[in-house]
């Protein structure tokens, strides 16, 4: 059974005396237990604003959310706080991507780990403490005992993030959100700290929902993938697939626009055109169409919807790219000549 | 010919405290002892992750910090020796382009008034009308339309700022830019625009290019020659591709096996080197090695005790390492028992 | 041509698409858009509304006054021994003060006194501390040795000042030059001078440090241009912002001190702290006498305080998008 389904999440904002700015804007989507899920994405896709609204965590005034999110079958969206409160930390768990502004500067680490214990689990002093020592090591800090009574200061960022880590998992959730979580590391650090969460998921079962833009990062990771492009789903692939034969031009797009460390070199790239500030409506045609290298007349009229192409293998896209398995990284083809007969 | 050359450069940071009498009660090394040098019209990419000096080397050259010791040889100069307004005119020969588009940017300029400080200092151009047809012109070489000068920094995306920055560079006409992490803030299907664009520019004019960053991703893609920088010390230094076919210094082969490659099957072929722990403090480096404290293929008493010095183990290639020919033929192994010593990442 | 004409409108028709969600007009700069943000926000309208009133007012009063605010026209009626008082009516809109002169023209003339104080004062302690606060920041940009120097000088002598009480300034002034309006301005536009240093001085430090500053020495521009066209224009915006925060504080003050009789003595030249002072000794019979100046006071200071916390706001980086 799906862990958790996002049906036709919106999310708007709706500051004083501003045009709403709709930040999601129909995302769906579901995952299996112990699944791990990349949600990528540009700055600005809503990547993180899903993360959040997943959480409970946006603000009451001036947003208006709309859709359901079932979470192991209860509905998060309507849930009255204080059951959403008992919900977050002890099933759905999240770590964010600056470990210092996420931790509590004048609190030692040891009291905010047996905070969630306490909190969660009613358990307290010694048992507490022993317990939140055993995290720590278990995330790979050494010394534990020792940095219980240090101050997120003392820590360095990995280190920091690996505290967090250890909050996030205190009380076993079911569902760790993990927002950009190595982005503010160094590359060094980063693979440790993948590496940790990757075990994390395969060796308790945690379902990992990680948000990124780094497609790299989700390569390795990641079962399934969500590619996310102006607050809207446009690709859902496994990420074999997904690498292997792209079927938004978005995605090829951006597999196109990051230099591969193992490429040849003096390979071009090939990048998107404009930039994110350059879109329409979905409600008038595919959000990606200024920047699209073949769109057409269909793709300016009426939003696409998501098809299907292949197992497990979804894109909105009017005239999708590598249809046919296995031509990787060959050119474009022709939109006309394959786009055709896709619908 | 070399353009640029740096001889044993260090800059020093003095750590100062007190309340009334600044006392200096330690340094930071932030680059210490670095020699390199850059080929005309080639690309030198600088390596390395926060807190190794890259910037500060970056800014060095340029003598925006000031130099504690050793040579910065541009053209046969020696910038270090030169006077503040001596350097001051030197500048047009020598850009930078900064690593947040929208904060080295004065808000309050509009593009026109950006583009012509520089032409200003330097005088360049005999008046207004023929100052703005060259800025026109370098606009239109970086991709933006002439309607873009009277608009403000805010009003652009940040691809497109960043190419306001380049402008701002090229337009002095510049031998040599130092490009101080330029795509990395930037969205990734941005990256690949500015990258292209300052390759289109390095042919178009000649321009050498000391690029800074922390993805090898991007270095490898854009540079002749890498330096791979740890801790204020440059640890390796070879042509791009030697560099990823054949790293020789343990720290470069846990760097290289840390990126993340954007292909799930290239991925779980990897071999990874896992280097634990995290970077020491520049201001008390550790003896010997600098890497000795995290790595996987430290030997007792020589590492700890004396600092390798950067030497040439092939034309072209030199590593900064006492045992980098037997870790290489597999003579050492590692202490994680999961390192295939000495083997390239799979291709 | 079929071709062609179809690319032509599939082309017109993205423009058009594109078009619809981004109408920005082109080259606002900065201040323009935060005036255009201001227009918009309703605290700032208020603010204005406010001010601009009381303004207004301010200039007008002798003109408007129905009567010579000093001349003890109705004497006869009030008598403050008994507890006689006369309130609201027909001629006197305000009633009559505790020597029967006539309330509303006392306000009115009043506002034109405690404004122009508060407006002088702040304009007095905004000037000396921002040159103070520029030539400490400028010579610190300026990144030489005997620039730390100068600052360190000029700063030791702003704690100095932070560490005199205002009362005390007032007091001393007013010894010298005896209680008068030009007192109170003196003493709260001193009092105010360590503020404006302090602010622009940090604002400044904090540019010098900016990425733009490091780009404009890249560039080869000479320090003193650079603290002249870049630190100083980009640090002022928050000095503007605590200039109107401290308008509102600094008409309180002067109030105070006129209170305190450091004032004006001259009964014909009233100002609301003075009103606020005479009133005082007749707050069981007469309230409302104490009430007029204290109300006028408050809703002066929170019109300054309006378009202040509304300036910040819309000078706020974190809000510009």
């Amino acid at each position: 059974m799906a862990l958790l389904t996002v049906d036709n999440l919106s999310v708007t904002f709706t500051g004083n005396n501003q045009r709403p700015v709709r930040a999601v804007d129909g995302v769906s989507f579901g995952m299996d237990e112990g699944e791990v899920l990349g949600l990528v994405g540009e700055s600005g896709c809503g990547k993180s604003v899903t993360s959040l609204a997943l959480m409970g965590l946006l603000p009451t005034r001036g947003v208006e959310v709309g859709g359901r999110v079932h979470f192991d079958g209860t509905d998060v969206l309507s849930l009255p706080s204080r059951r959403l409160r008992d919900m977050r930390g002890s099933q759905l768990a999240m770590i964010f991507q600056d470990p210092l502004s996420s931790l509590n500067p004048v609190v030692p680490i040891g009291r905010q780990v047996t905070e969630t214990l306490r909190r969660h689990k009613g358990m307290r002093g010694r048992a507490a403490r022993d317990r939140a020592a055993e995290l720590l090591d278990r995330v790979g800090i050494p010394d534990p005992a020792r940095r219980l009574t240090e101050y997120p200061h003392q820590l360095s960022g990995g280190m920091r993030q690996r505290a967090l880590i250890a909050m996030a998992v205190a009380c076993a959730p079911r569902l760790l959100i993990a927002d950009e979580p190595t982005t503010a590391l160094d590359v060094t650090i980063q693979a440790q700290i993948l590496d940790l969460l990757g075990e994390l998921a395969r060796s308790e079962g945690t379902s990992l929902l990680m948000i990124t833009h780094d497609l790299g990062v989700v390569a390795g990771l990641c079962d399934n993938i969500n590619v996310l492009y102006a607050g809207r789903v446009i690709e859902v692939s496994s990420r074999k697939q997904l690498f292997a034969s792209p079927h938004h031009p978005y995605t090829a797009g951006l597999l196109g626009s990051v230099p591969r460390l193992d490429a040849p070199r003096g390979e071009a790239l090939t990048p998107i055109r404009g930039s994110i500030n350059d879109t329409i409506d979905w409600d008038d045609g595919c959000a990606f169409a200024p920047r699209c290298d073949h769109y057409t007349m269909e793709c300016l009229t009426g939003t696409p919807e998501l098809v299907r192409a292949g197992e497990g293998h979804q894109h909105r896209c009017v005239n999708p790219v590598n249809l046919d398995p296995g031509s990787a990284h060959a050119d474009r083809p022709d939109p006309v000549a394959e786009g055709g007969n896709v619908r | 010919m070399s353009v640029l050359e740096l001889e044993d450069l260090k800059v020093h940071f003095p750590i100062r405290s007190g309340v009334v009498f600044d006392r200096t009660v330690g340094h930071v090394h932030a680059v210490d002892g670095v020699s390199l040098s850059v080929e005309t019209g080639s690309t030198y990419g600088l390596v390395g992750e926060s807190g190794c000096g890259k910037t500060t080397l970056g800014r060095a050259v340029l003598r925006l910090v000031d130099i504690t010791s050793g040579h910065v040889r541009f053209e046969g100069t020696d910038l270090a020796g030169l006077s503040g307004e001596e350097m001051r005119r030197r500048r047009s020969r020598l850009q930078m382009v900064f690593q947040d588009p929208l904060g080295s940017l004065d808000p309050r300029q509009n593009v026109e008034s950006i583009l012509a400080e520089g032409l200003e200092v330097h005088g360049i151009g005999q008046s207004r009308a023929d100052r703005r047809t060259k800025i026109v012109d370098t606009l239109e070489r970086v991709g933006l339309a002439s309607n873009a000068l009277s608009r403000y920094p805010h009003e652009f995306s940040g691809g497109q700022r960043q190419r306001i920055g380049i402008a701002r560079a090229l337009v002095l006409e510049p031998d040599v830019i130092i490009c101080d992490e330029p795509v990395s803030a930037l969205d990734v299907s941005v990256q690949a625009q500015v990258l292209n664009l300052l390759e289109e520019l390095q042919s178009a004019f000649g321009l050498t290019y000391l690029v800074i960053a922390h993805d090898l991703a991007v270095v490898r893609h854009i540079s002749d020659v890498i330096g791979v920088m740890y801790l204020g010390g440059l640890v390796e230094e070879a042509g791009a591709d030697e560099l990823y076919a054949d790293p020789m210094h343990p720290y470069t082969k846990a760097l290289l096996s840390a990126v993340p490659i954007p292909d799930p099957v290239v991925e779980d072929a990897r071999e990874q080197i896992l280097i634990p722990g995290d970077l020491p403090s520049p201001s008390s480096p550790p003896s010997g090695c600098r890497f000795h404290t995290r790595c996987p293929w430290r030997q007792p008493e020589r590492c700890d005790t004396e600092r390798p010095e950067l030497r040439e183990v092939a034309p072209g290639h030199r590593v900064a390492c006492h045992y980098a020919e037997e870790i290489r033929a597999g003579e050492l192994r590692s202490r994680s028992a999961d390192v295939a010593a000495g083997t390239p990442p799979p291709a | 041509m079929t071709l062609g004409t179809d690319r032509v409108n599939k082309v017109d028709r993205l423009a058009e698409l594109t078009a619809r969600r981004d109408g920005d007009a082109e080259g606002a700069s900065l201040l323009r858009e935060t005036f255009g943000r201001l227009r918009r926000s309703p605290m700032a309208l208020s603010g204005a509304v406010i001010v601009g009133a009381f303004l207004f007012v301010a200039v007008i009063a002798p003109f408007v006054a129905p009567y010579e605010p000093g001349a003890q026209l109705w004497g006869r009626e009030v008598m403050p021994n008994q507890n006689v008082f006369v309130g609201p009516r027909a001629e006197n809109w305000f009633g009559l003060d505790h020597l029967g002169r006539d309330q509303l023209s006392r306000m009115l003339v009043g506002a034109r006194n405690s404004l122009l104080v508060g407006v002088v004062a702040t304009l007095l302690g905004f000037t000396v501390g921002a040159m103070l606060g520029g030539v400490a920041g400028a010579a610190v940009s300026l990144g030489r040795a005997w620039g730390r120097r100068l600052d360190a000088v000029i700063m030791r002598f702003i704690d100095m000042m932070l560490a005199i009480p205002a009362l005390l300034i007032a007091v001393s002034i007013a010894a010298i030059l005896g209680p008068s309006l030009p007192t109170v301005m003196v003493a709260v536009g001193l009092a105010q001078v360590p503020i404006f240093a302090r602010l622009l001085r940090g604002s400044m430090l904090a540019q010098s440090h900016s990425d733009y500053v490091l780009a404009a020495t890249a560039l080869g521009v000479r320090r003193p241009r650079i603290v002249r066209s870049h630190i100083l224009p980009n640090s002022l915006g928050p000095v503007i912002v605590q200039a109107t925060l401290t308008l509102a504080t600094a008409i309180i003050e002067a109030a105070a001190l006129s209170y305190l009789g450091f004032g004006n003595p001259d009964p014909a030249t009233p100002d609301w702290g003075a009103m606020l002072a005479d009133a005082q000794r007749f707050l069981v019979g007469a309230p409302e006498l104490a009430m007029y100046p204290a109300v006028a006071i408050i809703i002066t200071a929170l019109g300054f305080t309006l378009l202040g916390e509304a300036m910040r706001e819309s000078l706020d980086p974190k809000l510009r998008k």
